[in-house]
């Protein structure tokens, strides 16, 4: 595992007003980081201190060993960056903004047109290359910033909010070219759509209001909300009220709510723990056919909802 | 300072003119009123002299309405696009985007410039002039451009609306352009001490290129552009460093 991004204690403040508040973590190659949080939570201030476009209140950013405030032009070599809205030169076609950032990023004669080629190709955007980026679809714009994220085949790449405005065809495009560039890069990629965590990140960071709130796994991050292994059961012929107080009279089982959607019920797991197995023995003993029975995973949104709006201050 | 980042951002800006029709659209009307103003106000051929002092000695008010047209996009689009977070994400620092972007421009009002060759060959044609001058006067403007332009780029790098940075910049060329007038010093030596006066009079455009536009170059009237364009030109970086993510 080598390290490639660490961030120490990171904050910017803006006035009175502080955007980020101590935010510390690390990537490493091979990872991807889904960066998680509500819209003005700090995430794309982050993201800009990290890439050197904002200078940061106090704290430390390092890429691949180079420190952000010494070492600003190596940190932002190493660094593929896709910012919020996908910024390009608007008059320009594809072709030749990809040329512009290949000067710039050093790449000179073959190397250069291989990476623009390969880049075009990655972010498919090679048969409209030659019209002007302003009369492109919001999806295309995407994919052009991101063929100039990855360009230069970056260790590093940072996006904020990729798939933003994309439809699920093209979501589902980028997901991929993600996970493709994944094994050899430490990426960063905010997001406010929960589906990706799963669809793309090994590792999420939770911020709200300047602060990380949570740094796991997706799992682990399923695994806070008090859906983690609840299961969901119904029984031919068995009122709820029935089951329900056959349910809790169990001692592994912490409550229950009736499901809206069939005379089922949803069963909370002490501690959240694994139960299905004990509880379906427990359901057949009690001579009663099962209908239907399956586990939750957990909701991200209740999760998210949990740990961004706590402490008082429901946002 | 990587002198190829310079290069690669201003070819790119360059191209950039080019790439709608302003460009065009620029070198036409600096065409039109470059020569309307040398034959109808300089009365180029009632004057019955081989030069091109007509035409040079109109220059300064020319590139008062001219110049801040080529300058005011610079940075105002780029902050208004939000290109500018990509560009300075790049491994490009402040001063190579600042003076890559400003010999863009630059480079732009001298093919502007050189596009007048007619009245070269023009006069050339109907009489004898002393070319040395005429070389000396074209760099003398081209200079002089360069001042109107640093004080355009800098103060387009003050706001994301190109109208405004048009206009302020229209103003304060003016300004500086004035300095040397006789109306604006009256009102300052009927009470300002006379060295001030000096001093305002020394910042006047007019003044340093009324010599050059006859031909006469003088390294003090040189260095005045030269400074003024380096002085400009880094006002503008610590600007763009300080309110880039505004």
């Amino acid at each position: 595992m080598t390290l490639r991004i660490e961030i120490e204690d990171l904050a910017k403040h803006f006035g009175e007003i502080k955007a980020v508040d101590g935010v510390t973590f690390s990537v490493s190659k091979g990872e991807v980081l889904g960066f998680l949080g509500p819209n003005g939570a700090g995430k794309s201030t982050t993201m800009k201190m990290i890439t050197g476009f904002l200078t940061p209140t106090r704290g430390t950013v390092r890429v691949c060993g180079h420190d952000v405030l010494t070492d600003p032009i190596s940190v932002k070599a190493s660094i593929g960056y896709l910012p919020e809205g996908a910024p390009a030169y608007a008059d320009m076609t594809p072709e030749g903004f990809l040329k512009f950032i290949a000067d710039v990023r050093g790449l000179r004669g073959s190397d250069k047109k291989r990476a623009v080629a390969s880049a075009a190709e990655r972010a498919r955007i090679t048969h409209v290359m030659f019209q002007p980026i302003e009369t492109l679809s919001k999806g295309y714009k995407r994919r052009v910033g991101l063929a100039q994220a990855i360009l230069h085949n970056p260790p590093v790449l940072i996006m904020d909010e990729p798939t933003d405005g994309l439809d699920p065809n093209q979501k589902y495009e980028v997901r991929t070219l993600i996970n493709e560039m994944a094994e050899d890069k430490a990426i960063i990629i905010s997001t406010h759509i929960l589906e990706e965590v799963h669809a793309m990140c090994s590792r999420n960071v939770l911020i709200a209001r300047g602060k990380v709130e949570f740094d796991g796994t997706p799992h682990e991050l399923e695994a806070l909300s008090r859906y983690h292994n609840a299961v969901c059961v119904s029984v031919g012929g068995v009122e709820t009220e029935a089951l329900s107080r056959f349910a809790e009279s169990l001692d592994e089982v912490a409550g229950s709510e009736p499901l809206n959607f069939n005379n089922g019920i949803r069963i909370f797991p002490k501690d959240g723990k694994q139960i299905t197995l004990e509880l379906s023995e427990r359901i057949r003993s009690n001579g009663w056919q099962i209908e239907s029975l399956y586990v939750e995973n957990g909701r991200l949104d209740e999760v998210f909802r949990t740990l961004t709006t706590r402490s008082g201050d429901a946002a | 300072m990587n002198m190829h980042n310079i290069w690669f951002i201003m070819k790119r800006e360059f191209n950039g003119y080019f790439a709608t029709p302003v460009a065009y659209v620029f070198i036409v009307i600096f065409l039109l009123l470059a020569g309307f103003a040398t034959f109808f106000v300089g009365n180029f051929f009632d004057r019955g002299e081989a030069d091109l002092y007509p035409f040079f000695s109109m220059h300064p008010w020319l590139y008062i309405l001219l110049i801040p047209a080529i300058s005011m996009r610079l940075w105002a689009e780029e902050r208004k696009s939000g290109s500018i977070e990509l560009l300075m994400t790049l491994p490009v620092s402040v001063f190579e985007a600042v003076i890559g972007k400003f010999f863009a421009a630059w480079a732009f009002t001298g093919l502007a410039l050189i596009l007048n060759f007619p009245l070269w060959i023009t006069v050339n044609y109907l009489g004898s002039p002393d070319n040395g001058v005429i070389f000396a006067s074209f760099l003398g403007s081209l200079l002089m451009a360069g001042g109107f332009l640093a004080i355009g780029a800098c103060i387009s790098s003050t706001t994301k609306n190109q109208v405004i940075a048009f206009v302020v910049s229209v103003v304060v060329s003016l300004v500086f352009v004035l300095a040397g007038y006789g109306i604006v010093l009256d009102f300052f030596s009927s009470w300002a001490p006379r060295v001030l006066v000096d001093v305002i009079s020394s910042f006047s455009f007019l003044t340093h290129y009324d010599a050059i536009s006859k031909g006469v170059i003088d390294m003090r009237d040189m260095l005045y552009f030269v400074s003024l364009i380096a002085i400009w030109l880094f006002a503008n970086a610590m600007i763009v460093n300080a309110r880039k993510a505004d």
